[in-house]
């Protein structure tokens, strides 16, 4: 047993942390370090910045133009990026569409869409989720019918995750309604500027615009477009479920938010002459998340080594997902608690790309509670840590 | 033992019930966040025809009470609500001071207008850095002129008056302020629980004789009783918002479908959901108790006892209702969201759980 890093992941560390030094932009660290959205062309820029190294897409082979990492180096080269301030990429393109494209795709699908994924051309959102659909994904409705060479689609999706910057959706919808409700399910790429296509946003509890509704109103999609087979899109979708181990427990954003919460403790007047990272109480809670995360780093890596054995995914994503969000939830929790009163004010318009407004309290004081409330999300999307649970007892205990 | 309400407090209690279902809807709520306002002032008039200030005031001066239970029966309504009109600021806090024995000049004469809902009051005391330490007052009186700042003024922007605390000497202050007056800067903003609040500075404002409320021990004293009072009304918003989301959650469990049956089916949502109403239940009884010793030797030990609880239990029962919605529980539309960012908040505002859990160690270790 040894529980180190390699040489060669140590001199991989050492190379990413060079790259972003070098060339990251201050105003996206320093905006991804406060929390604060950024404009699409940030991202696109940064994707651009980044696949100069072919350093974008982690879950394509090398030949597809992926990174090749290997499930430690992802690992690290996520530590080093959210250690910079660098931004997370939207995984819709890059970590969910493009394996299914490349596992399950046509070659001329393959030719085209990935390319365009890799450079940024094509900016893609996830489709699943319906009103009626939600944990029980498997019950959606929004219905693909075959028209000669087309796909006549009609229905809704909801929770459209930056929909917004959008130009392609990947759908499930139903291509029919014989036999179990997962058999009848297909792989749907849409193209947001199609006749009939409308996008609406919702506005989350803290106030901000991340995700959507998207309404499918007689849209007329080429036939082409369907991937794989039809009536096959549960496994595909599946696939793409099971392949989302390294990453999904947030470790690296966890370490660094402690670290962010230590210093504004060591910062932050105790209101009794002192400082506050030394009240007992406040202490505890703090000394409880970080032995929690302590712990949740080494499992995370523990799956990592069975990863990079070659051991078949599990339910160890499912693990990882509950653990990660509640400990993520609980820091988010003592961001806003640690600025005692200061956590108070709503200032959506300080947010604003350029406002020049002054905030109240110490810097990015205003945010926590927001982020507070935002991150409750963990534990809902993705599958709800309910179901993740459910996986759990069925596909581990045996329940 | 009687744990019944009294008519006059059940017709309270119905009464503001009503009032809020009638002219505090969510829709109302939600444009109000976006307005300049931090409250609606034909709202606020009518909750003072009402008698919703009179009600937490002594006969003495007109009022029609001031108990614990008054301002229990008042605050647990408008929490049901999540209303955002100044009944604390105002009348729990403002016109509680003003209502003080000993209360002479200015202040005084004030009253009746702030009972009929003329005139808005904040109290402007908490200072940046203190964190939730109401004893700590660096704003100065010095002859005649006020200086200082304070923090997180309730209801700031919305005031027509200020009673700001300040030492004179070694002397505590209570001096009503006018928010118009030279020296005054204000920054008026909302809070994340849709409350109007500010920061506010005095450089040099002018305080006559007969702006002191009261000074000396009798202001220390009065002081002490409005955050004691204003705890009590928080933990008894708390206490309504958590019914409120209690209420919202079982609707949905039983309305809510997946997987062919209400998501209520689930085992795993019924325990929780049980675990939920158990811990209303408790807060329940630790409202009460507070109420109860309002004005008892030992208030402040119970006023904490309640502040911690509902801190612990808000958070509880904001994030297990808002993950038994799922996705919408996160959302802006929704009521619920907004009736969970108050249960949060409410820990924000006059010491939080870990405050008042210090606060309670200290003073239940001597008796
Ligand atoms: C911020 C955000 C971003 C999202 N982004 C996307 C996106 O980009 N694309 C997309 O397709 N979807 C997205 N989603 C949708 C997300 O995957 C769903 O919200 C999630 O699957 C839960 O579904 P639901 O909201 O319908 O809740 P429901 O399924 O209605 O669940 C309600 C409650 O019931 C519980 N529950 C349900 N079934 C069971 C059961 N069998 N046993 C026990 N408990 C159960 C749930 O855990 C939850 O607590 C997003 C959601 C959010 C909040
Ligand atoms: C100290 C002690 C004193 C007792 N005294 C008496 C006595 O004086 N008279 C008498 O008649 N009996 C007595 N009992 C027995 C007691 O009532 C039973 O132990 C109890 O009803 C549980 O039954 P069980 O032990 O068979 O466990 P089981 O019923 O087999 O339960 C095992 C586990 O499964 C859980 N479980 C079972 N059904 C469900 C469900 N539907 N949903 C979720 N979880 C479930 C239980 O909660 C438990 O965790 C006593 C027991 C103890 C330990």
């Amino acid at each position: 047993m040894r529980l180190e890093y390699s040489e060669e992941d140590l001199a991989f560390r050492a190379e990413v942390r060079a790259f972003l030094e070098e060339r990251l932009p201050a105003h996206v660290s320093a905006r991804t370090k406060a929390g604060l959205a950024l404009e699409k062309e940030d991202y696109l820029n940064w994707q651009r910045t980044l696949q100069e190294k072919q350093w974008v897409a982690h879950a394509w082979p090398k030949e597809h133009g992926g990174s090749g990492f290997t499930p430690f180096q992802k690992h690290i080269f996520e530590e080093e990026c959210v250690r910079a301030g660098a931004p997370e990429l939207p995984p819709f393109g890059l970590s969910m569409l493009g394996p299914v494209l490349i596992a399950f795709g046509s070659d001329e699908q393959k030719a085209h869409y990935l390319p365009r994924i890799l450079d940024g051309t094509d900016w893609w959102c996830q489709g699943y989720s319906e009103p009626g659909s939600g944990s029980d994904l498997a019950s959606l409705k929004t219905k693909a019918v075959r028209e000669g060479d087309h796909y006549i689609v009609n229905g809704q999706k909801t929770w459209t995750t930056l929909g917004q910057y959008a130009d392609w959706i990947f759908c499930l919808v139903r291509t029919s309604s014989e036999g179990k409700p997962q058999t009848g399910i297909s792989f749907l790429l849409i193209d947001l500027d199609t006749p009939g296509v409308e996008m609406r946003p919702i506005i989350t509890i803290e106030g901000g615009h991340e995700v959507n509704e998207v309404f499918f109103d007689n849209v007329k999609v080429p036939a082409e477009n369907l991937v794989g087979q039809e009536n096959m899109g549960w496994t595909y979708a599946k696939y793409l479920l099971q392949h989302e181990r390294v990453g999904i427990a947030g470790v690296a954003s966890a370490k660094e938010t402690l670290k962010k919460l230590k210093k504004l403790a060591s910062e932050t007047d105790d209101g009794e002459g002192g400082k506050l990272i030394d009240d007992a109480h406040f202490a505890e809670r703090m000394a409880n998340v970080e032995i929690d995360l302590m712990a949740m780093e080494l499992t995370n890596l523990r799956v990592l080594a069975a990863a990079q054995a070659g051991g078949a995914p599990g339910a160890e994503s499912s693990m990882l997902k509950i653990k990660g969000s509640v400990i993520r939830q609980e820091l988010s929790d003592l961001m806003r608690r640690a600025v005692g009163p200061m956590a108070l004010p709503f200032m959506p318009e300080l947010d604003q790309m350029g406002s020049n407004e002054e905030p109240i309290g110490p810097d990015g004081a205003h945010l926590f509670a927001g982020q507070y409330f935002n991150r409750r999300k963990y534990s809902i999307y993705g599958g709800s840590n309910e179901i993740q649970r459910n996986i759990i007892s069925k596909m581990i205990l045996g329940l | 033992m009687d744990f019944n309400l009294s008519d006059d407090h059940r017709m309270l209690k119905d009464m503001v019930s009503r009032f809020v279902r009638e002219q505090c809807d969510f829709d109302s709520r939600l444009k109000l966040l976006k307005a300049d306002k931090g409250h609606d002032e034909a709202v606020w008039a009518q909750m003072a025809e009402l008698g919703l200030v009179a009600a937490v005031l002594p006969e003495r001066v007109g009022g029609l009470g001031g108990s614990g239970l008054d301002i229990m029966v008042v605050a647990e309504e408008l929490g049901r609500g999540i209303v955002v009109e100044p009944f604390l600021a105002t009348a729990v806090l403002g016109a509680g001071i003003l209502a003080e024995e000993g209360v002479a000049g200015r202040g005084a004469e004030l009253l009746d207008e702030v009972i009929a809902g003329g005139h808005k009051l904040a109290l402007a005391h908490y200072e940046t850095g203190a964190r939730y330490n109401a004893a700590r007052v660096d704003a100065k009186i010095e002859g005649g002129k006020l200086s200082g700042a304070k923090t997180m003024v309730l209801n700031g922007g919305d005031a027509d008056s200020l009673i700001v605390s300040a030492k004179d000497g070694d002397k505590l202050v209570l001096a009503l302020v006018a928010s118009d007056a030279e020296g005054v800067s204000m920054r008026a903003f909302k809070t994340h629980d849709g409350f109007g609040a500010a920061e506010v500075s005095f450089a040099d404002v002018a305080v006559g004789a007969d702006d002191v409320v009261l000074a000396g021990a009798a202001a220390e004293e009065a002081l002490g009783r409005a955050i004691a009072r204003a705890v009590l009304a928080l933990c008894a918003e708390s206490l309504g918002a958590m019914e409120n989301a209690r209420d919202a959650t079982l609707e949905y469990l039983r309305t809510r479908t997946q997987f062919g049956v209400p998501i209520g089916k689930f085992q795993v949502l019924q325990h929780r959901m049980v675990d939920v109403c158990l811990e209303i239940e408790q807060a329940r009884s630790i409202v009460l108790l507070a109420a109860s010793k309002l004005d008892a030797e030992d208030r402040d030990k119970h006023m904490s006892a309640a502040k911690a609880f509902m801190g612990k239990t808000g958070r509880m029962v904001a994030e297990e209702a808002v993950q038994m919605h799922g996705g919408i529980g996160v959302t802006w539309e929704l009521e619920l969201a907004h009736v969970a960012k108050r249960l949060v908040m409410i820990d924000h505002w006059f010491g939080d759980t870990d405050y008042h859990l210090k606060q309670f160690q200290k003073l239940s270790k001597a008796a």
